[in-house]
């Protein structure tokens, strides 16, 4: 790659750090992981004028190098040393005109890691609007840098920028203040200990409430020096604070004027609107339904089409390519996974289409405000909203969506409680049983299979509601609260940054969860078409053997012998072997495997039984009709029955059957007690319910 | 010399009405999130209480020019002077 200029975005959140991103890059930009970690790494490449081209990495949003959040720590690591791969030749930071002061203090920070930085005034085409009036040349003397007046939304000052990239080694590099002026005799000691090394570098390692990882060895040493959070680094921190503040404020009385009486206050009247005590709950309640509305009646257009597509695939390459294990595998494991995965896209998309435009318009901040003491009685966050509305289409966006949570409790319940709020794989499970086994009739003029649907998604809220309030009396709290939401201004989302967000989050489902629902297909697959005895081997020549098969016709006898199959191979020994756990719950070894196949994922529940009953194809009437018929052979009733039926819902309700929220959870937590804690409890308390129920009905 | 405040009920950010302004006095450094004093949370600065959520928290105030919301237990650690 040679040597390339490398330079990193960095800024406050709600500044429009992103769209100067997808401006400077276009459609030149990746979004990766930081590798142990899922904090969202974008990157990409951007064409200076000179011909050159300059490697552009942004960093998560953040108020300053005090990290109190992972986004934040990794900020902060990339930026301490030379020899971290992602250490900027020049930092870009990205203020907005309104908060200028505010952002500010994050640039006298960088300005003091003597790493040459521009400054860049975003939403100055909203000045005269506001009536701020803006000395650049004033500025750029007090700071020391280079001041460049941009609009992302008018694209206005890019090429300006540009110019500032290339000539960035002009850049004077000398720091904005002095820690050690903060208390001579502490930052005496701090250089006593580290006499190799830069003293503000050493303060940001001492002070941080985190502890940082990916530093070296030296520095590591700093970041332990002393015990974190102790009264002397807060009351020097915030000495630090205020010497930035009177900093800032000795030129920008004067560089940066408001004139208020020119201000047009949306802000305000809008507020008043969206988060009154009456109107504003029912504007959120009005935005949920319209959510809704698009996530499964507008998204079953794009998944019918992508299931009949992968059906006809499948179809296709059974019917084409030669018979074998190959095809076989491709057609009956690997394409089925696939489009197991993609048919939640759509849903996925909507589910991020939404939410975008929710963050981008400056609403999400209103909702975390109206939901903060109703959500807090039950040890959740004002924050949780979203990460909760997020699980009705899968958790895994889900529990991603929790990073912003500052407050580590509150964060911790709303991680274990997401999944059970039913997200889109529970559906199709939900409607076939709820087709099995209950009536399609009206009661008081609403549809009891409707109904049970409803049921069922007030049963999984509920259900996350009332675990978190458990949850909130037995986890110990780790910290005070730390809650505090910036309210942005109103914005008309930016078309470009809402269409970026939704491919990327998008396709990164795609890539988390489709790794590991195709991987758990294959091994499905290979259970399911392998066996060891000769009940496999020769169930063939078995099942026509077999006296009452003889009247068979050649389709029925192929059915038959897949069916036998089925039975004798290791997913059929699985299956049986489970039989006694499960017979009180009124399943039989059929309903097992599909249990122990849902655990990867579980709308796999339906491939399975489809497979199981040996239809050919997906299609839901057919296998519906074969499992209406199917009888118990202990009960000798149906198998697909009521009391069956009812806890086969309570069980899939509650019951975490989802290996990607489990890696996921893993993730995000650091550890594998969590998930493991999830799963059990989960699990268990799902069995129990639905023996109970099973038990009550029968 | 007799400190006569401790007598009276020292003001905090909770005791502002909406569209009340106060000026920021003490509060325990280490019970404050840095972040809310890097927004402007400190001594002298102004702090406007805007508007209150349903069930009157949390609250939207605005801090030396920034819009931002806290919940009541923060704010009444953050003792104030009004302004009239």
């Amino acid at each position: 790659m040679g040597k390339q200029l490398k330079v990193s975005l960095i800024g406050n959140p709600n500044t429009g750090k992103t769209s100067l991103f997808n401006l400077l890059t276009g459609l030149n930009q990746q979004v990766g992981n930081y590798p142990g970690i899922t904090v969202e790494k974008k990157e990409g490449t951007c064409r200076l004028p000179g011909g050159g081209k300059a490697h552009i990495l942004d960093l998560p949003g953040t108020y300053s190098l005090n990290a109190s959040s992972a986004d934040e720590q990794l900020v902060v690591e990339s930026l301490l040393r030379k020899e971290q791969p992602d250490f900027p030749d020049l930092a870009v930071v990205v203020a907005d005109v309104e908060n200028l002061k505010r952002n500010l203090i994050l640039f006298t920070q960088i300005k003091d890691l003597k790493i040459p930085a521009i400054l860049v005034i975003n939403m100055a085409d909203q000045m005269e609007r506001r009536g701020i009036s803006l000395d650049v040349e004033l500025l750029e003397k007090k700071l020391n840098t280079r001041v460049v007046l941009m609009s992302a939304r008018k694209k206005t000052g890019i090429d300006e920028l540009k110019k500032q990239i290339e000539d960035y080694q002009q850049l004077p590099v000398s720091p904005c203040l002095s820690v050690s002026e903060l208390d001579a005799t502490y930052f005496e000691r701090l250089q006593k200990a580290f006499p190799e090394e830069d003293l503000y570098r050493l303060w940001l390692c001492v002070s941080q409430d985190v502890a940082l990882k990916k530093i070296d060895e030296s520095l590591l040493k700093a970041n332990e020096y002393s015990e974190r959070n102790t009264p002397e680094i807060k009351r020097l921190q915030q000495k630090e604070t205020i010497a930035r503040y009177l900093y800032i404020n000795r030129f920008l009385n004067n560089a940066y004027q408001v004139d208020r009486t020119k201000a047009t206050d949306w802000r305000s009247v809008l507020d008043r609107i969206l988060t009154h005590r009456i109107g504003g709950y029912a504007i959120f309640f009005l935005i949920m339904l319209l959510m809704f509305q698009a996530i499964y009646n507008w998204s079953s257009i794009p998944m019918d089409f992508i299931d009949q597509s992968f059906a006809h695939l499948s179809e296709w390459t059974n019917n084409h390519l030669p018979e074998g294990p190959f095809t076989s595998l491709l057609a009956e494991g690997i394409l089925p996974g696939i489009g197991g995965v993609v048919i939640f896209v759509p849903q996925i998309a909507f589910l991020f289409l939404f939410i975008s435009l929710l963050e981008e318009s400056g609403y999400m901040s209103r909702i975390v405000f109206l939901m903060d003491r109703l959500m807090r009685r039950f040890g959740l966050s004002g924050k949780s909203v979203v990460p909760l509305i997020s699980g009705t289409a899968c958790a895994i966006p889900a529990v991603m969506a929790t990073r912003n949570i500052e407050n580590w409790k509150e964060r911790m319940i709303t991680i274990l409680v997401t999944p059970f709020i039913t997200c889109s794989a529970r559906l199709p499970v939900y409607l076939i049983i709820i087709a099995l086994v209950i009536p399609d009739q009206t009661f008081v003029g609403f549809n009891l299979q409707g109904l049970t649907l409803m049921g069922l998604y007030v049963l999984g809220f509920g259900m996350a509601v009332l675990s978190a309030f458990v949850l909130d009396k037995i986890i110990k709290n780790k910290a005070h609260t730390t809650f505090v939401v910036e309210m942005p201004a109103y914005k008309v989302p930016m078309a470009k940054n809402v269409l970026y967000t939704v491919l990327e989050k998008t396709k990164s489902f795609v890539l988390v969860a489709g790794k590991i629902i195709l991987a758990i297909s294959i091994v499905l697959w290979f259970l399911a078409s392998n066996g060891y005895s000769d009940d496999f081997y020769q169930a063939e020549e078995i099942v026509r053997a077999q006296p009452e098969n003889t009247m068979l016709s050649e389709q029925e006898m192929q059915t038959a012998v897949a069916s036998y199959q089925l039975q004798h191979s290791y997913i059929g020994i699985i299956g049986h072997a489970i039989e006694p756990v499960i017979r009180p719950l009124g399943y039989d070894w059929k309903i097992g495997i599909a249990l122990v196949t849902s655990f990867a994922a579980r709308e796999v529940f339906v491939g399975t039984l489809a497979t199981i009953y040996s239809v050919g194809s997906e299609e839901e009437e057919t296998i519906k009709e074969r499992m209406s018929s199917d009888v118990n052979i202990r009960t000798g009733k149906k198998l697909f029955d009521f009391p069956t039926g009812i806890s086969l819902l309570l069980f899939y309700a509650f019951a975490l059957q989802c290996m990607s929220t489990l890696a996921i959870v893993k993730k995000e937590t650091n550890s594998w007690k969590w998930p493991f804690i999830q799963l059990v409890l989960m699990s268990g308390f799902a069995y129990l319910v639905a023996l109970g129920a099973y038990q009550v009905l029968t | 010399m007799i400190d006569l405040t401790i007598s009276t009920i020292q003001e905090t950010i909770n005791s502002l009405r909406p569209g009340e302004k106060g000026i920021i006095g003490n509060f325990a450094v280490e019970k404050i999130p840095l972040k809310l004093q890097e927004m402007g949370c400190l001594p002298g600065n102004e702090v406007q209480l805007i508007q209150l959520a349903p069930f009157r928290d949390p609250l939207f105030l605005n801090i030396n020019g920034n819009n931002l919301a806290i919940r009541r237990e923060t704010a009444d650690l953050i003792e104030i002077t009004k302004v009239l």
